[in-house]
């Protein structure tokens, strides 16, 4: 069990900034996120799109957002704990318990939801009977390439990920491709290497065609798939690996007992406080009248959230404001030689 | 006002005004129509405010951009007719679209 004065529920940049201010005002802090990067969405789905409305920042992108916050903290010793997600917030006396997936546990006054539209999550086929074929021969991530030598893959997605397992996998498999149009959004040499394969017949490429249907009672034998003229195939087929993006489920948020409408979580605007004490909700998943879903809105929602942690991590103190321009303690924290 | 008409996946129609320069995603989370998530808010980067536009009025509407088509990729069940609704701009030529809700958006 490991003892910290806030947990942060997402590694995004309102929870970054919110370890910031946690850290100025000398509470240490550990940030959980699902994904295996920092950065949250700003990361995952548009580093490279510039942002206009940062204060103070004329113009940057997602990742440049995310490098400046991550530099921000060089100064304090964060713990990260990536791919893992929060499973369980449970009340022991004071404090809040905390579980992940991974078997991590932690033990704190404080947990600070951080978490924008819930935790990443692959995107699955619609096809039903895939869901007995899960995580055995349907996958959405390669953990082992070995599992495929010599095997058939089939390969669905039009992106960068499908491109380039088609392209390594053809090397010990035979692979399909298979996209719903003819144009692929990864990386060109990636498409230009997937056309020449696919000329040498190293890759079945099948461009306007979807999953219909998977065939197979224990073991996955073939799969049918449909073109946009409803004409269908029939492949067989040891694995199907899917690259459709990841989407965001709100997932075990929704059982810990807080006020949820419409995927957000109802907070105060003194605390950023939810119903339950000790428990936190900043940036695009809390909901207060007039909150605007901007990156500063999270902000400032962290700055005022980390004040009340204050509060429940260090009872008998009394928590003073000071400026960074001003204040010894706090330049001493961020390593500042006067 | 423009009408515009969301018909369900189980075939519930809700016909509503919404306001010219809204998005057709923005005048279905206004107005809480059921099966439009939007969870990213309209920023074309998730994939799930697909709608499904009846042919005649599909080709009426302003051609998808690449970032679109890229994010269709992803949604569920795309179709030839598939569009994100948040980058649909209501307007006046637009009174009467109707969009179909795909049975889920995730």
């Amino acid at each position: 069990m490991i003892k910290t004065d806030a947990l942060i529920i997402g590694a995004g940049p309102t929870g970054l900034f919110t370890a910031h201010q946690l850290k100025l005002i000398g509470l240490d802090c550990i940030i959980v996120d699902n994904l295996d990067k920092i950065g949250g969405q700003c990361i995952e789905l548009y580093p490279d799109k510039p942002i206009y409305d940062i204060p103070a920042i004329p113009e940057c992108t997602g990742e440049e957002l995310t490098n400046n916050l991550i530099n921000k903290l060089k100064p304090f010793n964060i713990k990260f704990h990536l791919s893992e997600r929060v499973d369980e917030v449970k009340k022991n006396n004071s404090n809040w318990e905390v579980k992940t997936n991974k078997g991590s546990k932690f033990s704190t006054p404080n947990v600070i939801i951080a978490g924008g539209v819930g935790s990443f999550e692959p995107r699955k086929f619609p096809v039903k009977e895939c869901e007995k074929f899960e995580n055995k021969s349907i996958l959405y991530s390669v953990k082992d390439k070995t599992i495929f030598k010599g095997k058939t893959v089939t390969i669905f997605g039009g992106g960068d990920s499908a491109l380039d397992w088609a392209i390594e996998l053809s090397k010990n498999s035979n692979v399909n491709l298979i996209h719903r149009r003819d144009e692929f959004r990864g990386a060109q040499h990636s498409v230009d290497k997937v056309h020449e394969l696919s000329k040498n017949g190293k890759i079945n490429l099948f461009t306007k065609f979807q999953l219909k249907m998977v065939n197979g009672k224990d073991k996955l034998e073939s799969i049918e798939i449909e073109s946009e003229d409803k004409e269908i195939k029939k492949l067989e087929t040891n694995y199907i690996l899917g690259f459709f993006g990841l989407i965001m489920q709100l997932g075990p948020i929704a059982e810990w007992g807080l006020n949820i409408d419409k995927k957000t979580v109802a907070v105060d605007t003194e605390k950023f406080e939810t119903n339950q004490k000790g428990i936190y909700a900043v940036g695009d998943i809390c909901t207060y009248p007039g909150k605007l879903k901007l990156i500063l809105s999270g902000f400032h929602e962290g700055a005022l959230a980390a004040r009340a942690c204050f509060k429940l991590a260090r009872p008998n103190e009394k928590y003073r404001f000071e400026f960074t321009t001003s204040s010894k303690t706090i330049k001493n924290r961020l390593g500042v030689k006067e | 006002m423009p009408k515009i008409t969301y018909i369900e996946h189980n075939g519930k129609n809700h016909t509503i005004e919404v306001a010219n320069g809204l998005s057709v995603m923005e005048g279905a989370v206004q107005n809480n129509i059921p099966g439009i998530d939007a969870d990213c808010g309209g920023s074309m980067a998730c994939a799930t405010c697909h709608v499904y536009v009846k042919e005649d009025w599909f080709n009426k509407l302003p051609k998808k951009e690449d970032g679109e088509e890229d994010m269709l990729d992803m949604a569920f069940e795309p179709k030839k007719n598939s569009r994100l609704s948040c980058q649909i701009m209501v307007s006046d030529e637009l009174d009467g679209l109707e969009v179909n809700l795909p049975e889920k958006q995730v």
